[in-house]
């Protein structure tokens, strides 16, 4: 990060004393998750059209950019992107997992991988939601949060493999029967669908619309947050860092301002870009 | 143009001397004495000037005015006088309104299409309104009027025409051979398409078209859609069902191809829609410059053959090579693929038919759970946020 001028907390801050920030997500990660968002929407924005042709705003749209020809083109290229970032990111779950033998990537608290804990923590939420018990603490990925990571990957396998096959269908067609080349694209349009309607409308409210981060957690921007922020939302892992004596290995400097503007500017365009496509498909969808 | 009067009225003379019959024929001098007066009016305010000129140069300048004028023999000639008879010449012609569309002579009098009766040139010359290439803005004069066509239950087809690659081919590049109205109505026999007579009639239309078509004709008359129209299912296409009568559009166009697939699911429903659910149509539905398999790409557009007939593009053994025109590297596995796959029918696409349920059943399952949970939720939270703040003293939100 370059050492531009820091922001003092003399903003958000609701006790007197000066705010802590802590890292949550590292520089690389953060790059992904652009990467990530920005080839969703190319995908979303290009895939939408193909997948309700019949709209008038699809054919308006494909008017404007040069018809079928274009999109498919954008659609490949952000689909090559998209591929990209996913083979990074497995190299680096391989490398930090498997040859660093680095613990906390497949098992225990810092594991994207679900256990018995987020199985409770799903039914405690839910329960604490309609008044039936005490808030469940969350350690650093809550189950929703795991969700989301477990439902990208996925799609992405499925979406990925399912495009490559439309795209080298006689390729394919060496080694799958006759009738998946019939079903490939309901797959691929029925998940793509799954996930633009799940990203823009239940990712969008968990993770930025909430009142707890409303109107946008900056965290996967910033990579930093605020030490208010990091014991409310995820009371477990603050604690169990607290406790092996390893907060202070995660303070951070507050972010920048022109990062926080900058990232509000991506943020709220992303998000705008996304309600749009997500009214968009309702209305195809309902039409 | 003197010179060429001066000739016709030589002739006329001369024709004066050789048919010269007891009646007293007035020479054309003698007429035009008065009546060379452009501007004369008779008693009613018609004009009754002729232009000399013009007169002499059209294919009638030969004639003494007499002979169509045939009840003035002398001068002073009465008032009133009857109308000329065209037929007294022309009776072939006139044979053939008697019956047509245009019968009625008080309607549609000879003039009506041919112009001024004193400056009627032959059909070759490209100053007669019956001239190939004005032969639109003649029928245009009544059949480009909105007016006209509602009276009479038509189409106001003139624009049309003019817009469709017949019209664009006769008035941009004055193609004599593109279509005019009469090539395909004729001309004075002209008869309602509901008349079996008819060249517009439906089972007649392969034939009309054929004048011009004959190679497409004849591959039409060898598919399904020609052999049904012979066999007398009224049904079945025949080229104006698709490429439309007056509005007929250059088919490898995108205009064209945009709007085919429709055209052919009007009639082929199920097709039409299962086919809408593939990528084929999806991506052909947003146009642009990659061009997309449409009805005719696979089954031919005349030569319709069905895919038992193995001479049919879409029988089976000629699959690979039909797809390879599009799919470089299409292969016997390859072709498996069904381009009207019917996902709702568990009976034909068992595989499709699962896949899909599965698909929607994903759907509708995390995003209902999700929807639940997100709403819940967001309804606790704000609720907590509430009272958090009302705890502290603030203002609600």
């Amino acid at each position: 990060m370059p050492d531009l001028e820091r922001v003092a907390d003399d903003g958000g801050a609701v006790s007197g004393m000066k705010a802590r920030f802590f890292t949550r997500f590292t520089r690389e990660q953060r790059y992904l998750h652009a990467v990530l968002f920005t080839a969703f929407l190319g995908l979303a924005a290009t895939g939408l059209p193909m997948r309700f042709a019949q709209t008038p705003w699809a054919r308006r749209f494909a008017s404007g950019v040069g018809g079928f020809g274009a999109i498919i083109f954008f659609h490949k290229m952000f689909a090559v992107v998209l591929t990209i970032a996913f083979l990074i990111h497995l190299k680096e779950i391989f490398t930090r997992g498997v040859l660093h033998r680095e613990k906390g990537i497949f098992w225990g608290s810092t594991s994207m991988v679900a256990n018995w804990k987020d199985v409770k923590d799903l039914v405690g939420h839910l329960r604490w939601m309609v008044g039936l018990g005490p808030k469940p603490q969350f350690e650093r990925y809550a189950y929703w949060e795991k969700f989301d990571y477990w439902a990208v990957f996925w799609g992405m396998l499925v979406i990925g493999f399912s495009g490559y096959a439309m795209w080298f269908a006689p390729f394919f067609a060496r080694f799958l029967p006759g009738w998946a080349l019939n079903a490939v694209l309901v797959v691929h349009s029925e998940e793509g669908l799954l996930a633009i309607l799940f990203i823009f409308s239940i990712h969008f409210v968990n993770t930025h619309l909430r009142p707890d981060s409303f109107p946008m957690d900056m965290v996967v921007f910033t990579g930093v947050e605020s030490e208010e922020e990091f014991k409310h939302k995820r009371t477990q892992e603050y604690e169990r860092l607290a406790k092996e004596g390893k907060l202070e290995q995660r303070v951070a400097t507050a972010p920048p301002l022109w990062l926080v503007n900058f990232s509000k500017v991506v943020g709220f365009t992303a998000i705008a870009i996304g309600l749009i496509l997500l009214v968009l498909t309702l209305s195809a969808y309902f039409s | 143009m003197k010179t060429v009067s001066s000739i016709s009225l030589t002739l006329g003379a001369c024709a004066l001397l050789f048919f010269a019959t007891p009646r007293a024929v007035m020479a054309q001098t003698d007429c035009l004495s008065c009546h060379a007066d452009t501007t004369m009016q008779d008693g009613s305010g018609q004009n009754v000037g002729v232009d000399a000129h013009k007169f002499g140069d059209s294919i009638h300048g030969v004639l003494q005015c007499s002979q169509c004028h045939t009840t003035i023999k002398e001068y002073p000639h009465p008032d009133q006088i009857t109308p000329v008879k065209c037929e007294s010449c022309h009776a072939d012609e006139a044979a053939g309104l008697v019956g047509s569309v245009h019968a009625s002579r008080a309607e549609h009098p000879c003039t009506s299409c041919h112009g001024d009766a004193h400056s009627i040139y032959p059909k070759t010359d490209p100053k007669s309104a019956v001239y190939p290439l004005n032969v639109p803005r003649t029928c245009g004069q009544c059949h480009g009027n909105d007016a006209m066509a509602k009276k009479h239950g038509l189409n106001n087809v003139y624009p049309m025409y003019l817009d469709s690659i017949h019209g664009f081919a006769l008035s941009n590049e004055g193609l004599l051979v593109a279509a005019n109205c009469q090539s395909c109505h004729g001309s004075h026999h002209i008869l309602s398409h509901t008349d079996p007579q008819s060249a517009t009639y439906k089972a007649n239309v392969p034939a009309t078209c054929g004048n011009c078509h004959a190679g497409i004709t004849a591959d039409y008359s060898n598919g399904v859609h020609g052999k049904a129209v012979a066999a007398g299912k009224k049904g079945a296409p025949v080229c104006s069902d698709c490429h439309t009568a007056h509005a007929i559009e250059q088919p490898t166009a995108a205009a064209f191809r945009m709007q085919s697939t429709p055209i052919c699911g009007n009639c082929h429903k199920e097709k039409f829609s299962t086919y809408r659910d593939t990528f084929h149509s999806q991506l052909g539905s947003l146009g642009g410059y990659v061009e997309t398999a449409r009805c005719w790409d696979c089954h031919k557009a005349h030569e319709i053959l069905p895919a038992s007939d193995p001479r049919s593009p879409v029988a089976p053994a000629n699959l690979v090579k039909t797809c390879g025109r599009c799919h470089a590297g299409a292969n016997a596995s390859f072709v498996q693929y069904q381009p009207h796959a019917n996902a709702h029918s568990r009976k034909l696409n068992p595989a499709l038919y699962y896949v899909t349920l599965f698909m929607n059943l994903l759907l509708v399952s995390v995003l209902t759970f999700f929807m639940i949970h997100t709403l819940l939720w967001l309804i606790r939270s704000r609720y907590d946020q509430v009272k958090a703040r009302a705890a502290k003293g603030g203002k609600n939100a």
